[in-house]
């Protein structure tokens, strides 16, 4: 077992030498989950993109698993945001779950009892088992997201990165999810997420908020302020369960801090006390 | 019975048209599952085409003709390598005339040579009734490495077509693979289309592995489903070009396409069994 998960220093990642985030500096240890937290475009996929090398990083340092991002493939297991591919393939559920474990065993090996064991926990974990036979071009987007979440849990890896792992999930499937987070962390695991849920981040031990830059990082109870989530989405209500996030940066694709001179969006949320040309000229 | 045995049973070139049909039916079957399953339908397009003028330029210059067919492919990969890193827009546009250059010319430098005007149609549309055991032998080689690479890298290739970064998180060379992968596609358009031409090869790459994937639950069942259903549909094209005098490579082809149709049409009848994404 590896000292630290990941270590990031100043880190700056992006696209084709383009920052997309910078100043990112962060340690996570064995058994402790990040959950990165912002929206569509803020960063989050790349991120888990850079720890997991698929894609360079742009400056500053970072280490995975005690090595370059990408070299220790058998102990990361990699969950990315879209299957859509997933569909055409004629494959049943339960060999969606066992490819997990293909990277342990190389390229021909056979999968061992050990392996089957862990494919079953797995499903069971994520209350798929009655889809085991069930083609995957059969199963609807939740359940669909189900199995490939057993298919990175059975991996047991040292690093977990799941990208928008919630999405499509129903309420029972969710806790079901959280109980397999609290697994993987209880085994020494670590975790990254991305996702924008805020009752999800707040499960985390480390959260870190990202809209085209770190707005902050820190333990959940730290960081998951109102003015931070602002920061991060553009506007916040809340009802009886929480705070509900409304999310002006959809539209608009950039955020504009507070005091940023560029305000030109006319998002609900926006202070109009810079006194700059709002007119609507786009 | 008879009627359906004795054009073989009595004719060795009837014979030597169903074994090189067989074999062309495995290594489409295999690779056009794989093709499929990756979306690379268009690639295998391209590169049938791609072929053809490299043929051609072989025949010219007189040396042997997979050896041009082999040039041509990798100049067409090559290609559409390029136009797809230079233009994301219109790269439809673009690798679409770039099959058609590629057909224009070998037709133009098949023109060339009066001599070669008969050449051109079996380029074309194959000669499968004129095969030779020189063909048929490289057939028999390129089959056999086709499975042989297709069941040694099955799970990064099975990986790779349901989420290339998830292969390549795992650890697998993804585009050494994809190299790989492209090159069975290669291998197989340049030795088919002796029995099924080059413009027609693409349906044999295509319709079986198409009618398979409608029909299979595994990718493995679906690969041999698609090389049976090649090989049904060149026992009986052949029989059907021979009673009735048509061309051979394309009654193949056809009989290919039509049970693809039948299976689509009869799946449509029967109890859903993998309801549409949409619906589920």
């Amino acid at each position: 077992m590896t000292t630290t998960a990941i270590s990031a220093h100043n880190l700056t990642i992006g696209y084709g030498g383009n920052p997309v985030v910078s100043g990112i500096t962060l340690t996570l240890a064995p058994g402790q989950w990040l959950a990165v937290v912002g929206t569509n475009g803020s960063g989050k996929s790349t991120l888990l993109r850079s720890i997991a090398g698929l894609i360079p990083t742009v400056d500053g340092h970072l280490e995975v698993l005690d090595g370059v991002p990408g070299s220790g493939s058998t102990g990361v297991a990699y969950l990315s945001q879209s299957h859509e591919q997933g569909f055409l393939l004629p494959i049943r559920a339960k060999d969606v779950v066992r490819m997990g474990r293909w990277p342990v065993r190389g390229l021909l090996g056979r999968l061992r009892g050990e392996d089957e064991r862990y494919v079953d926990d797995a499903m069971v974990a994520m209350g798929v088992e009655a889809l085991a036979d069930r083609p995957l071009g059969a199963l609807s987007g939740g359940q669909c997201q189900r199995v490939h979440l057993a298919q990175a849990a059975c991996r047991r890896a040292d690093l977990l990165l799941l990208d928008e792992p919630t999405s499509g999930l129903d309420a029972a499937s969710r806790e079901r999810y959280l109980a397999l987070m609290d697994f993987e962390r209880a085994r020494g695991a670590a975790i990254v997420s991305a996702t924008h849920d805020v009752r999800e981040a707040a499960r985390a031990d480390l959260v870190l908020l990202v809209a085209e830059r770190v707005v902050a990082c820190g333990p959940p109870a730290e960081v998951l302020t109102a003015t931070a989530l602002a920061d991060t989405f553009g506007v916040i209500i809340s009802d009886a369960t929480g705070p509900v996030v409304i999310d002006p940066h959809h539209e608009h694709g950039h955020h504009h801090g507070p005091g940023t001179p560029r305000v030109r969006g006319h998002a609900p949320g926006h202070d109009h006390e810079h006194g700059h040309d709002h007119g609507h000229s786009h | 019975m008879g009627v359906l045995t004795d054009p073989f049973v009595q004719n060795a070139f009837m014979q030597r048209a169903l074994l090189a049909g067989i074999l062309v039916a495995i290594a489409t079957g295999v690779v056009g599952t794989l093709m499929v399953l990756r979306g690379m339908a268009f690639l295998g397009d391209a590169l049938a085409h791609g072929v053809l003028p490299g043929i051609a330029a072989a025949l010219l210059i007189g040396i042997p003709s997979f050896v041009g067919a082999l040039v041509g492919a990798a100049v067409m990969i090559g290609g559409v390598a390029a136009v797809q890193r230079r233009t994301r827009l219109s790269s439809d546009v673009a690798i679409g005339l770039l099959f058609v250059g590629m057909l224009s010319l070998g037709v133009v430098i098949v023109s060339r040579s009066s001599e070669f005007a008969g050449s051109l149609t079996e380029i074309l549309f194959g000669e499968v009734l004129g095969v030779s055991w020189t063909s048929i032998l490289w057939q028999a080689i390129v089959a056999v490495v086709v499975v042989a690479l297709a069941w040694t890298l099955r799970r990064p290739f099975l990986l790779m077509a349901m989420d290339p970064d998830q292969a390549r998180v795992a650890g697998y060379p993804v585009r050494l693979l994809e190299a790989v992968l492209l090159g069975m596609i290669a291998l197989t358009v340049v030795v088919s289309f002796r029995v099924v031409g080059t413009l027609l090869v693409f349906g044999m790459l295509l319709a079986p592995a198409g009618t398979a994937a409608l029909v299979a639950r595994r990718v493995g069942a679906m690969m041999i489903v698609s090389a049976v259903i090649g090989s049904v549909s060149v026992y009986v094209g052949l029989l059907l070009s021979w009673y009735y005098d048509l061309a051979a490579g394309a009654t193949v082809v056809l009989v290919a396409v039509g049970i693809f149709f039948v299976a689509l049409v009869v799946q449509g009848f029967l109890p859903s069994r993998r309801p549409h994404p949409e619906h589920a």
